[in-house]
């Protein structure tokens, strides 16, 4: 039963200072799912991922990430964070940043020959290879979150976690994005993070709701109760196809 | 500037040639280190490093006078101090990280104050001010060996872990994540700016130091846009403004840090400006 999970959360509490962020939360994804775990500002998805990173320790719970825990598991775990939270005036190359996905145990962090080639596929892949020479902060925000996901790439991870991929990007980027992660899916688990509370990508096959409790939602059954989880009430929702201007209603 | 090539090479005036050398040794640990202090922004944290080396320079000088270990040089008391400070100042920024600013800004003044306070209690005439704003008058033969060995040490350990010093400074969390500790390789990049700010003491003093830290890598930083590139040409606007430095203040007769820093600043907003000029021009 473990090992056709890539996720196990087991009655997970976490707290920074007071009140629970997560409160006694289960939660487990099967190996090969993508998930994406959605939740209104402060509702503890990213310290959700920082948990499953090991980056954060839950105050009681157990977390068990490939079958091990999150530290044993790290290398084996691709993680890419958001790019703004990157200085962007770092002096540094997409190759540099690719590059820094194939540091491992190596004491000296040299990279042999096999990590350049590694990390050239990884960035072939996200179809960066072009601009493997270039600045990384003359690229626009999207080939920067795809620079960011081939650096997660070049250690062939089983896990890949996203934080908010699509922030920040326009739409084309957006769909180009998903249309890489689909594929990536093939060989790989994926768990995303992401800040659209009310619609996800057709690619996404499991809904993690967090808000302080965690509730996993099919995405088939996109329903009026999964709309309350979300916003905690009945919100209503904007009708982009129709218009209203001083001369009346109108609609596509 | 011909009379300061031909004293460079007259016998009488060692102390020059002295200085020449050191200053130019000295430049390649500031473009190298330079260079990490710069992109990881950690300039604050340098500056309380350089000015808390004064507590140690205060420290050695009481210990030499006072308590006759006559082999303490002023030199390593600076390397103990500033190597103390960068540990205090790296724990404080990883595990307080509230309020860090308050603390390395008292770190920075109380080691000053330390310093001031050891030269009270040791009896003779100290000139304060060569220490604080550097005198090349003082520069010893021992000078040039301890930047030589300082300079191995610190070129080594940078180039050796060139890439994990590079992934920390970029993305600290990443690199925690890929097996690296982050905060150890932090840690020794502190230690590493501490070693460094040490070896101009005597040329440009603790508190104009930091200047030259940060300005060669930050011309450098406008001309190139990867981290190697920009430590080699931070090592040779380093060089530069030292040897320039060292030249004019001698034909002009003015003291030797000050002018450096001068030269190094104008430098910076030179560039800045030219910079600034050409995308307006091409924006027309």
């Amino acid at each position: 039963m473990k090992s056709d999970h890539a996720i196990v959360l087991k009655d997970v509490s976490f707290s920074y200072n007071r009140g629970f962020v997560l409160d006694n939360v289960s939660l487990s994804v099967k190996k090969k799912d993508f998930a994406t775990v959605v939740g209104p500002n402060g509702g503890g998805k990213t310290t959700l991922l920082k948990l499953l990173l090991g980056l954060l320790k839950p105050d009681s719970g157990s977390i068990e990430i490939l079958g091990q825990s999150p530290e044993q598991s790290r290398l084996r775990v691709g993680y890419m964070p958001q790019h703004t939270q990157l200085d962007m005036q770092f002096p540094v190359t997409v190759m540099d940043v690719a590059l820094m996905g194939r540091l491992g145990s190596n004491f000296w962090g040299r990279y042999s020959k096999q990590d350049r080639i590694e990390a050239e596929k990884a960035l072939e892949e996200v179809d960066l290879k072009a601009y493997k020479a270039d600045h990384f902060s003359q690229l626009s925000g999207g080939q920067k979150q795809r620079v960011l996901i081939a650096r997660a790439l070049c250690s062939d991870p089983e896990l890949l976690l996203l934080d908010e991929p699509t922030a920040n990007v326009d739409q084309e980027s957006e769909l180009a994005l998903f249309s890489i992660l689909k594929e990536l899916n093939n060989r790989m688990t994926i768990l995303i993070v992401s800040h659209d509370l009310g619609f996800t990508s057709q690619v996404v096959k499991s809904v993690i709701c967090v808000n302080r409790k965690i509730n996993i939602h099919p995405t088939t059954t996109m329903d009026g109760t999964l709309v309350k989880d979300l916003y905690g009430g009945d919100p209503r929702m904007i009708r982009h196809d129709h218009r209203c201007s001083e001369r009346g209603h109108s609609c596509d | 500037m011909i009379d300061f090539f031909h004293a460079l090479l007259d016998p009488d005036l060692t102390f020059l040639r002295n200085a020449f050398i050191v200053g130019i040794f000295a430049s390649i640990s500031f473009g190298v280190i330079g260079t990490y202090v710069v992109t990881k922004r950690i300039s604050y944290l340098a500056g309380a490093i350089s000015h808390s080396a004064f507590g140690g320079i205060g420290g050695a000088l009481y210990m030499n006078k006072v308590l006759g270990f006559s082999f303490i040089q002023p030199i390593h008391g600076a390397i103990v101090s500033a190597l103390g400070a960068a540990v205090i100042t790296g724990l404080v920024s990883l595990y307080a990280k509230e309020r860090e600013d308050t603390v390395i800004g008292a770190i920075w003044a109380v080691g000053m104050a330390a310093g001031l306070l050891f030269i009270d209690l040791t009896p003779g005439y100290f000139e304060v001010s060569s220490f604080l704003f550097g005198d090349i008058l003082l520069i010893s033969p021992h000078d040039i060996t301890m930047v030589i060995c300082l300079d191995t040490v610190i070129l080594l350990t940078s180039v050796l872990f060139f890439n994990k010093l590079l992934a920390v400074c970029f993305d600290d969390e990443y690199a925690t994540l890929r097996g690296v500790n982050a905060s150890r390789y932090y840690l020794l990049l502190l230690c590493l700016t501490a070693l460094t700010v040490v070896l101009l003491v005597r040329i440009v003093g603790i508190v104009m130091v930091i200047a030259l830290l940060t300005l060669p890598p930050a011309v450098a930083g406008k001309f190139t846009t990867s981290m190697g590139k920009m430590m080699a040409l931070s090592v040779f606007f380093c060089m530069v403004f030292n040897g320039v430095g060292l030249g004019v203040s001698y034909s002009m007769g003015l003291s030797t840090g000050p002018v450096i820093i001068v030269i190094a600043g104008v430098t910076y907003l030179g560039v800045i400006s030219l910079k600034r000029i050409k995308a307006l021009v091409k924006s027309r």
